[in-house]
């Protein structure tokens, strides 16, 4: 038992805020997630998780939680990228990158100034690669707050985001209009993103938005399946996650502990591994 | 009056006035004027480019129009009350989505929220199987709707927009890339799907043949012209030949209709077409 749970595990308070927060942060990237696999938008999720670490070292420069920078910026890209409304994937596909490169330039500036003026080197390892062992807990209310406004979008614009998801024309043709749910559902991506940022780091946080639902995806035919089975990924990978890096304090080479976010993206992608063999079995079938 | 007679005057479920519309500058749609009547099967004849897909788009409300009016049975353009099967989709193999739910989105996939009450779940599933029923579509009901042939991918599309109980069924080229046998399929799930739900069809394809047994009104589009009546009407020499522009012979042989670019010193290249092809797929000689 204590092999696999090492002593103080369950009764660790950094840990029970670790397992709560990364559990609403997967459930929420999963679910927004599935939607941007489905939209083929993985590259706008990417995207935006890279800008948001302009916006997360700035807030640190600032002296602010690196959350509200990872939003903000977020949110402003997720604007641009629907008021520019460039159709042809070319052209989209280079803007990205371009504004992409400008972002990581200034992030690259901000944490310069940040690391010589704080004299630390956790700010860009915070904001990079995160850690769910530092979220402070005053930061819950509102992780929680934008939680339930991601997962509102996507609820109330469920099933036009099926139809518009599945072709943009028959959604029309059924009177719905594409701008709105585009731009709401873009909003309810900036949210999952930056959360994602804020507990397993700018970097990675694609991970967890699209390694789950791209796995759930091979596993079901059915879009509430889907859904569940993607958020139930999501969290078992944060938590086995979670596990491992609190056992890790045990492990060579320094006895500091291994960074979570690692464990966590290696479990996603074990469990896309697994769902890759097994759906080949189920399309057969 | 007599009954008759009103029923003569019943308000067509389509109707477009002198409408033109322009793709990227370039004037695709020209003056086009026709009326569909409630239950009627129409053909929209034209080859590639002569403007089917933008009049269908049109009719929709997905392309603004330049000019012109197009009204749809019900006060203002209520589209719900219009069905449309879009051309060569090709749905995505990873979408979770069973033929079943794509059929029900059809149904109810403009509305908020998600559907969780049990007793609107039974009427909703009794809808569903009725429509899945009506294109013969019970066999891959539950099949992933990506992973289905493209003809299945039809029928599963032909249920999703006749769930929704419209007046007017828009298809654009249901007939393109399949084989004879294929296209008669389809033009008489068509044919027994217009006559059982009373919806008006009308239909893009550039060969009128497979459809001369079940369609009552023809629209002939060329260049972003178009003429509309019975076959009789516009099938004819003197007609096709004002609209093209140049003369062309209307044939008659075994049963087939055949329209011809003219011989002589007249342009051989109709607008809008390639040189050496005609309508009805067969390859004149000028």
């Amino acid at each position: 038992m204590n092999a696999l749970f090492a002593p103080g595990f369950f009764t660790n308070g950094i840990v029970h805020s670790a397992l709560i927060v990364g559990a609403v942060v997967a459930v929420v990237a999963a679910v927004v997630g599935t939607f941007t696999v489905l939209r083929a938008q993985s590259f706008a999720g990417h995207a935006l998780g890279e800008v948001g670490a302009t916006g997360g070292s700035a807030a640190i420069l600032a002296g602010t939680n690196p959350l509200w920078g990872f939003i903000g910026i977020a949110v402003v890209a997720a604007a641009a990228i629907e008021l520019l409304g460039v159709r042809q994937p070319r052209s989209r596909d280079l803007a990205t990158g371009l504004v992409l490169g400008a972002g990581l330039g200034l992030a690259a500036l901000f944490l310069y100034l940040g690391t010589t003026s704080q004299s630390t080197t956790g700010a860009s390892i915070t904001v990079l690669f995160g850690s769910l062992f530092v979220v402070s807990m005053q930061m819950v209310p509102s992780i929680v707050t934008l939680s339930i406004v991601a997962l509102a979008i996507v609820v109330v614009c469920y099933r036009r985001l099926l139809l518009t998801s599945l072709n943009p024309d028959l959604a029309a043709a059924r009177g719905v209009s594409l701008r709105p749910v585009s731009a709401l559902y873009l909003l309810a991506l900036a949210i999952a993103v930056s959360l994602s940022a804020e507990t397993i780091g700018a970097v990675l946080s694609t991970a967890l938005l699209v390694g789950p639902p791209a796995a759930a995806l091979r596993l079901t035919k059915r879009p509430i399946a889907a859904l569940v089975a993607a958020a139930g990924i999501g969290v078992l990978a944060t938590w086995l996650g979670i596990l491992l890096a609190y056992d890790s304090y045990t492990w060579p080479p320094s006895g500091r502990g291994w960074p979570v976010s690692f464990f966590i993206v290696v479990f996603v992608f074990c469990f896309y591994l697994l769902a890759q063999l097994r759906g080949r079995k189920v399309t057969r079938g | 009056m007599s009954a008759r007679v009103l029923e003569g005057r019943e308000a067509p479920v389509l109707s477009l006035r002198d409408v033109s519309a322009d793709l990227a500058g370039r004037r695709v749609l020209d003056g086009v004027t026709f009326a569909v009547q409630p239950g009627e099967f129409t053909a929209l004849i034209g080859t590639n480019g002569a403007g089917k897909t933008t009049l269908l788009r049109v009719i929709l409300g997905l392309q603004p129009t330049s000019s012109g009016t197009v009204e749809l049975a019900g006060a203002r353009r209520g589209r719900r009350s219009v069905g449309y099967v879009p051309q060569k989709v090709l749905l995505d193999p990873d979408m979770p989505l069973r033929a079943r739910d794509v059929v029900a989105l059809g149904m109810d996939g403009h509305r908020l929220g998600i559907p969780v009450s049990p007793r609107a779940g039974r009427v909703r599933r009794a809808r569903v199987e009725a429509a899945l029923a009506s294109v013969d579509a019970l066999d891959f009901a539950d099949a992933r709707v990506g992973t289905l042939s493209g003809g299945e991918q039809q029928r599963v599309l032909i249920a999703h927009a006749l769930i929704g109980e419209p007046e007017l069924l828009l298809l654009d080229e249901p007939l393109a890339n399949l084989d004879l046998r294929s296209q008669h399929e389809v033009v008489a799930l068509l044919a027994r799907v217009a006559e059982q739900h009373r919806v008006a069809v009308v239909m893009s394809a550039h060969d009128m043949n497979p459809l001369l047994p079940v369609m009552q009104r023809i629209v002939y589009l060329a260049g972003g012209r178009a003429v509309s009546g019975s076959t009789e009407e516009v099938v004819r020499s003197e007609v096709l030949s004002a609209l093209y522009g140049h003369h062309v012979d209307v044939l008659r042989v075994h049963g087939r209709i055949l329209v011809v670019a003219g011989e002589g010193d007249e342009p051989v290249r109709p607008p809008g077409e390639e040189p050496g092809s005609v309508e009805s797929g067969i390859v004149s000689v000028p």
